[in-house]
């Protein structure tokens, strides 16, 4: 019925713009692959060097602390990480939680400042708003196919692809939480004389806090789930060993390598939740 | 010179804020510019001049701008129209570093919800209005801490917020307002969120402070007897137009019209009215020329059982009764220095009705109300009773 309406050459136009992309800034895409490439792997391989069970202490250690003393949090990390080391998977690990490390940082790096220019300014809300939701709701997969048109294969676009899945819920919740400091303290703040700058450091910011933290949390956990579909574009770590399980129909490896994954996002999951609990 | 002068002050909320005031100016209601612009009428033509060291309160019921206004003051909301001079320096023309000089030097504010930062401590928010200005940090915490005693929490300094009462986190914020020495200060229905007996302590309080410091308040409310209690002035705010400026006697006595009326009926009115609005011209006799024989007539005219005495300059000497003037007649007397009795029940005109009732409780004669031992008038018991049970505020009898 709408035969007349003749077939829009999208596919063609977006070939055409990342090729321009891929070609106009080279000169930014190789750098960035070789030496943001070579630390990566640098960080992974000097994690892996340090030997296991310092790692786990360290980090039992840590949930120790922060989870206010309770031995919970400690005893699963001590636990679920000498798993991971049983079934040989400690090196995959170092590389997924360096995938995650770099992934998030970029993200909340670039994601908090964004979000604060959304609370500031009502026509950047409505103008990222949609970009956010579009970012959000295509298949990951696809950011896959730019991501190794400018980057190649490896890590590099691994994290690429992450940072652009993982980054909406820090905006969003940066956003919000600025948003949503109450007329009160934002007019008490004005009212004696602060500047912009002073009201978003010395009130908005810290009132705050515990929303962007949560925005944290999720973009860290988002990360985190890219690990499987970054190993298909030759991203190092326990997708890796997911997919190639997939590939041979081992659900048995399948499964272990999934489940070494689920043990990182709960410790990382638990940590930064504990981080985020108002004091006492 | 007025501290601040309001000239004019109107505030549309809305895109079509400038037909609104169009509108407005050519006296549309507030109902009628909301169904033909969609804009809202915030504030209408406010005008008033506030004097240094006054408490000047703006009451009205919710919605009717006066938390609109207070903030135009400040501009922390911009004004649509009309200007706000402090000392003779007009708000509305000022850039933002100007403004950011008038915030930080000459308005505090207080608010109705406290504002305070709840990540905090008490200290720490005291001296908020000094950190960002600049202040180095031992001057800023000792003028916190001045400021923290004179308001009872010397001892609190290093508590957060959710520790204290709600009495006490709006001392916290009247501490924050008055630690940077600002020349007014703003309340926004300062102690609306208080208990009322906690309120009525930190009305005391703001009263005895006030004494002490004589700042400018702008005061809002939307509590009458609050109003009364601590304005200087009153101005009464309906639909964002200021509808009666006054004492809080004039706005009692005299009701611009309607609506101040409704307002102020539930006034508890023993409160406010004193021996002066409710005293009757007394009958007296002068001992200077009079004898037993006026008094008798008088008394006789007046159907009354006794009568006051008073010189030429109307000092009060004390009463006679019908008795002992009968009995000094006979006696050929001619002067009513013998008999006056000085058992009187006496009150200055500013006593208020609630305190006259313990005076008049058995006196045998009127209260004789007094100015600096002058006869004013008198009050006897029907009056009084006539005066409370009074409803809608006139007839009260003031012929003195």
């Amino acid at each position: 019925m709408l035969d007349f309406i003749p077939s829009l050459p999208m596919a063609d136009w977006i070939d055409d713009a990342v090729k321009w992309v891929t070609a106009t800034f080279d000169f930014l895409f190789d750098p960035v692959k070789e030496h943001f490439g070579n630390l990566l792997d640098i960080t992974a391989e000097y994690l892996a060097m340090v030997p296991p069970i310092i790692i786990i202490l360290l980090v039992a250690l840590l949930a120790f602390f922060i989870s206010g003393k309770k031995f919970g949090l400690a005893a699963f990390s001590i636990v679920g990480l000498i798993f991971i080391e049983n079934q040989d998977l400690w090196s995959e690990l170092m590389f997924t939680f360096t995938l995650v490390l770099y992934a998030s940082l970029i993200a909340v790096i670039i994601g908090i400042p964004v979000g604060i220019l959304m609370s500031k300014s009502s026509i950047a809300e409505n103008v990222i708003k949609p970009i956010l939701d579009f970012m959000q709701t295509m298949p990951a997969f696809v950011y896959l196919i730019p991501a190794v048109a400018f980057f190649g294969i490896g890590m590099v676009p691994g994290v690429f692809a992450s940072v652009i899945f993982a980054s909406p819920p820090v905006i969003r919740f940066t956003n919000l939480g600025i948003r949503q400091v109450s007329t009160e303290l934002v007019e008490a703040s004005d009212a004696f004389g602060a500047t912009g700058r002073q009201k978003l450091f010395k009130v908005e910011l810290p009132m705050a806090k515990q929303t962007i933290m949560a925005g944290v949390n999720q973009t860290i956990m988002l990360s985190l789930s890219m690990v499987v579909i970054a190993s298909m574009i030759g991203a190092k770590g326990l997708g890796r060993d997911v997919l190639s399980a997939l590939q041979r129909a081992e659900a048995g490896s399948g499964f272990v390598a999934g489940i070494s994954i689920v043990i990182l996002a709960i410790i990382i999951d638990r940590l930064t939740q504990n981080l985020n609990k108002p004091k006492q | 010179m007025p501290v601040i002068e309001v000239n004019n002050l109107s505030k549309i909320f809305g895109k079509r804020s400038k037909e609104a005031l169009s509108l407005l100016e050519n006296g549309h209601s507030k109902d009628e510019i909301l169904k033909k612009t969609g804009s809202t009428v915030g504030v209408n033509r406010a005008s008033f001049q506030v004097e240094a060291g006054e408490v000047f309160v703006i009451m009205g019921l919710s919605g009717s701008g006066k938390s609109t206004l207070v903030r135009l003051l400040n501009r922390l909301i911009d004004p649509t129209a009309g200007d706000v001079l402090i000392d003779g320096e007009n708000l509305s023309k000022m850039n933002k570093e100007e403004l950011l000089q008038v915030r930080r030097q000459k308005m505090s504010m207080v608010f109705q919800k406290f504002g305070l930062f709840p990540f905090r401590t008490v200290l720490e928010n005291t001296v908020f209005g000094m950190e960002v200005q600049g202040m180095d940090k031992e001057e800023r915490e000792r003028k916190a801490t001045e400021a923290l005693e004179l308001v009872g929490l010397g001892n609190f300094i290093h508590q957060y917020p959710n520790q204290l009462s709600g009495g006490m986190q709006q001392r916290v914020g009247l501490a924050r307002a008055l630690a940077n020495d600002p020349e007014v200060l703003l309340m926004d229905e300062a102690f609306s969120a208080l208990d009322p007996l906690i309120r009525k302590d930190m009305q005391d309080e703001l009263m005895d402070l006030q004494e002490k410091m004589q700042k400018t308040i702008i005061f809002i409310t939307h509590d009458l007897d609050e109003a009364l209690r601590i304005g200087d002035r009153i101005a009464l705010m309906k639909d964002g137009s200021i509808v009666q400026i006054g004492t809080p006697e004039e706005i009692l006595m005299n009701p611009a019209n309607d609506y101040v009326e409704r307002f102020v009926e539930d006034v508890d009115r023993s409160k406010v009215l004193t021996a002066e609005n409710i005293m009757m011209r007394p009958e007296t006799v002068d001992i200077d020329k009079h004898g037993p024989r006026v008094a008798l007539e008088r008394m006789r005219e007046q159907g009354l059982s006794s009568i006051y005495v008073i010189d030429r300059s109307r000092n009060l000497k004390g009463y006679v009764v019908a008795d002992d003037v009968l009995q000094a007649k006979n006696d050929q007397i001619t002067s009513l220095e013998g008999i006056i009795r000085k058992d009187m029940p006496t009150i200055d005109q500013t006593t208020s009705i609630h305190d006259i009732f313990d005076v008049i409780h058995d006196s045998p004669v009127p209260v004789a109300v007094t100015e600096e031992g002058k006869l004013r008038g008198i009050i006897v018991r029907g009056t009084l009773i006539a005066a409370l049970a009074n409803a809608n505020g006139n007839g009260v009898e003031d012929d003195a």
